[in-house]
């Protein structure tokens, strides 16, 4: 056993309500920089979609991630035959128009035009070329447009579904949606680092926090073909690239990241894990199947005494094991086993779970008669004339999650390689937490009812309420459990950062001149 | 006539040396960030293909056609001595001078007409492209014209070389040779020279290091185990960091 610490986080997709309040903080923070206007190290996207690079996800174009290889693994698109062959140019890397290109408008045109007979206008002009462009793609342009041609239907994951089940997710009616908000998952088994020919990229060793030397980088590229989530990006006016830090400089002093600070849904929870790290080889080339329990696996349970002492002889200090016991995290990955990692076949073992989204899933469509309700309204009232129901009801157990007007094939492929059961068994979870507490507050159900939902997905009743605190009630201090770096190590921190590891992220250190 | 032959193949050559030695050691040592191959392929891909590709590997096999010649000469001589093996190197040579040629045009014009590209040019690129093009064809036009440009390197440019390396020089050889080819020679210490300032600084950090490097790299602020084991004594030193 070789126990290391992990800060690692959840996002709960259930309660994201796609303001982008958490990318605008990252991007006012990090990435307002000439080079990193098109970086959005915290991004939000509206599922089905094809995100942000477009279609990301569709690994035979970027080949991202590790693939099988006998009985290990090995880089798709990077690694060092491959990377070293192409460094001249990297043929599965994408360019600027896969993301957009950033533009802004000549405001000063509406002041300070001369007199003339048409109002002036201001002109989108590239903050590139500073030459007028016509704007074909920008910040989340594909924000809530599910069901449209473009977007939603270019979505990798529908590969999976027949045409007839793609048809009926995007019928007008049942037509659905939920946002997934992404930043770098701080992989165990990080493709970025691997890829790296200059081994510019490291992980910590205290919380796991992946991070690029911007002093050693010298923008060979593999870094952004390798990341399956293509969270490195390439800073075009430094010739450097660039990701998440996790907001480093808060972490070390037990704040939470800003995404997170600032995360309006409250949707997001960070905490330590410990985990075993003897193991990520071995779980990084396990069966597909097996991926998602392999790697839940391998995260150990901090009360352990075994784990204890080996996380002590790895030197994780106790206030980060303390912390790692009270951690949100563990919770709902490994106590209740609620989260799934988002897509566990790159086998990067990310260290992000999320939640999935039970809302468009649970409500149907059904069709009824409403004539009767029509005509009880009085004669000023908006009539509608069709005769759906939108159904919320938790009426049949467990039929509704099978009967979803959001395939869980699709929901599958995006968190479980596939498995459909391990998505269920979340949904269910959460649903047996709905009915029980609908029992509580509304009455409506009835306790045996309630309770059977519950022994159903092998919940006791705290289990139950301590679910039901974490996600609707907790307060800032459960959500974000961080311990702070330690005072002895403030100059390592300090000091050591510059010039050991470089200017890490900050963006340029020393003004940038290209080509010299 | 004499003096300016004594700046070019004495002086000169001297003074980039130094420069090359100086520049590169301070930017690599006091501006790392500064170095970086600066690729633009995320502005521009396509191509970008038909420039860097030839480009690169050529000028690769170029340079060590030289370099052999440079470092062993007389080896380079035997080798020379049958004609079907000099004409293998020849055509080698030539034929990856040619991509070298093409791979630059293309680099040039690419940098010339792409806006995109333009945006992220500055004048020194331009210069150091302009000059490689130069050095690239008067290359090309030197081995079709005064052959057998690898036997006469072995035999005259290379003892000039090494006289200049022995801090002894001597260029009667390089004095009397045809203007085009004291151009190149030129030409190159002019590349050496002005190596630092430019974006060339990338070919010293190429990273061969990554073949024997494991794939993970951990990084710990400071090395716990050591620092808590009680027999290890404190020392200021810089923690390892692996
Ligand atoms: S998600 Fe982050 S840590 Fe994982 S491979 Fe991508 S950049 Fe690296
Ligand atoms: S701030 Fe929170 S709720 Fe808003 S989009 Fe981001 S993750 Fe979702």
């Amino acid at each position: 056993m070789n126990v290391r610490s992990q800060v690692s986080m959840l996002f709960h997709l259930d309660k994201c309500i796609g303001c982008h309040t958490c990318s605008v903080a990252c991007k006012n923070i990090w990435t307002d920089r000439k080079g990193s206007e098109y970086m959005w190290w915290n991004n939000v996207e509206t599922k089905p979609g094809t995100g942000y690079p477009g279609k990301w996800e569709d690994q035979e174009i970027y080949k991202g991630g590790w693939q099988k290889k006998g009985d290990g693994i090995e880089l798709k698109g990077a690694g060092k035959k491959r990377g070293l062959v192409n460094i001249f140019h990297n043929p599965n890397m994408p360019n600027i128009d896969d993301y957009y290109e950033p533009f802004t408008y000549k405001y000063l045109d509406l002041i300070e035009s001369p007199e003339g007979h048409d109002q002036p206008t201001a002109r989108p002009v590239s903050l590139i070329t500073g030459k007028p462009i016509d704007i074909k793609m920008g910040p989340n342009w594909d924000d809530d447009l599910s069901g449209s041609p473009d977007y939603a239907r270019n979505d990798p994951n529908l590969k999976e579904l027949s045409p007839a089940e793609q048809e009926a997710m995007f019928q007008l009616e049942r037509m659905a949606f939920y946002y997934l908000p992404r930043i770098c998952n701080h992989c165990l088994n990080p493709a970025c680092v691997a890829a790296c020919p200059s081994g510019a990229i490291y992980k910590r060793g205290e919380d796991g926090v992946v991070l690029i030397n911007q002093d050693v980088c010298r923008a060979w590229r593999m870094c952004v073909t390798a990341c399956p989530y293509k969270k490195t990006y390439y800073n075009w006016h430094t010739g450097k690239s660039e990701k998440c830090i996790l907001c480093y400089p808060r972490i070390e002093a037990g704040l939470a990241p800003a995404c997170m600070h600032s995360c309006v849904g409250r949707i997001r929870y960070l905490g330590v894990m410990l985990y075993d790290a003897d193991r990520i080889h071995e779980v990084a080339s396990c069966d597909e199947s097996a991926l998602v329990k392999q790697q839940i696996d391998m995260i150990m349970d901090p009360f352990d005494s075994e784990v204890i002492a080996s996380a002590k002889a790895n030197g994780v200090t106790d206030s980060t094991i303390k912390a790692a016991q009270y951690s949100p995290t563990y919770k709902f990955v490994k106590e209740w086993n609620l989260a799934l990692p988002l897509h566990p076949e790159y086998r990067t073992l990310p260290m992000l779970f999320y939640v999935p989204p039970l809302l468009p899933v649970m409500a149907s469509m059904r069709e009824i008669n409403q004539d009767d309700q029509k005509e009880k309204l009085s004669s000023v009232s908006k009539k509608w004339d069709d005769n759906w129901l939108y159904d919320t009801s938790t009426e049949e157990l467990w039929g509704s999650i099978e009967q979803a007007r959001f395939p869980l094939k699709y929901l599958a492929s995006l968190f479980s390689a596939g498995d459909e059961e391990k998505v269920k068994d979340r949904l269910k979870k959460m649903m047996a937490v709905r009915i029980y507490r609908r029992w509580k507050t509304v009455g409506d159900v009835t306790e045996e009812k309630a309770k059977h939902a519950l022994r159903d997905v092998g919940l006791s009743t705290k289990m139950a309420d301590d679910i039901y605190y974490l996600t609707a009630l907790a307060k800032f201090e459960d959500r974000f459990v961080i311990p702070p770096a330690h005072r002895e190590e403030a100059v390592e921190l300090l000091e050591f950062t510059g010039d050991h590891k470089g200017e890490v992220g900050f963006g340029p250190s020393k003004s940038v001149q290209r080509g010299s | 006539m004499s003096i300016l032959n004594h700046f070019l193949f004495i002086a000169f050559p001297y003074a980039a040396i130094a420069v090359f030695c100086v520049g590169v050691t301070y930017r690599y040592k006091y501006a790392s960030f500064k170095i970086s191959s600066l690729s633009s392929q995320f502005l521009e891909g396509r191509s970008l293909f038909w420039g860097s590709v030839p480009f690169h590997f050529g000028i690769i096999i170029v340079f060590f056609g030289h370099l052999i010649a440079f470092l062993f000469p007389a080896e380079q001589l035997l080798w020379n001595s049958h004609p079907v093996r000099l004409l293998i190197y020849e055509a080698t040579s030539l034929a990856f001078g040619f991509c070298v040629l093409m791979g630059l045009s293309v680099l040039f014009v690419r940098r010339l007409v792409n806006p995109r590209i333009r945006a992220v040019t500055n004048k020194m690129d331009i210069f150091l492209e302009i000059l490689l093009l130069v050095q690239v064809v008067f290359g090309c036009s030197i081995a079709l014209g005064y052959r057998w440009g690898s036997s006469w390197f072995a035999s005259d440019l290379s003892p000039y070389l090494w006289s200049i390396v022995k801090l002894n020089p001597q260029i009667e050889a390089v004095s009397v040779m045809p203007w085009v080819i004291q151009a190149h020679i030129v030409g190159a210490f002019m590349i050496v020279f002005i190596f630092p300032f430019t974006r060339l600084v990338h070919i010293l950090v190429a990273p061969f290091h990554y073949i024997i490097r494991p794939y993970q790299l951990v990084i710990w602020n400071r090395d716990r185990k050591t620092i808590r084991d009680p027999n290890t004594e404190w020392v200021p030193k810089r923690p390892k960091n692996t």
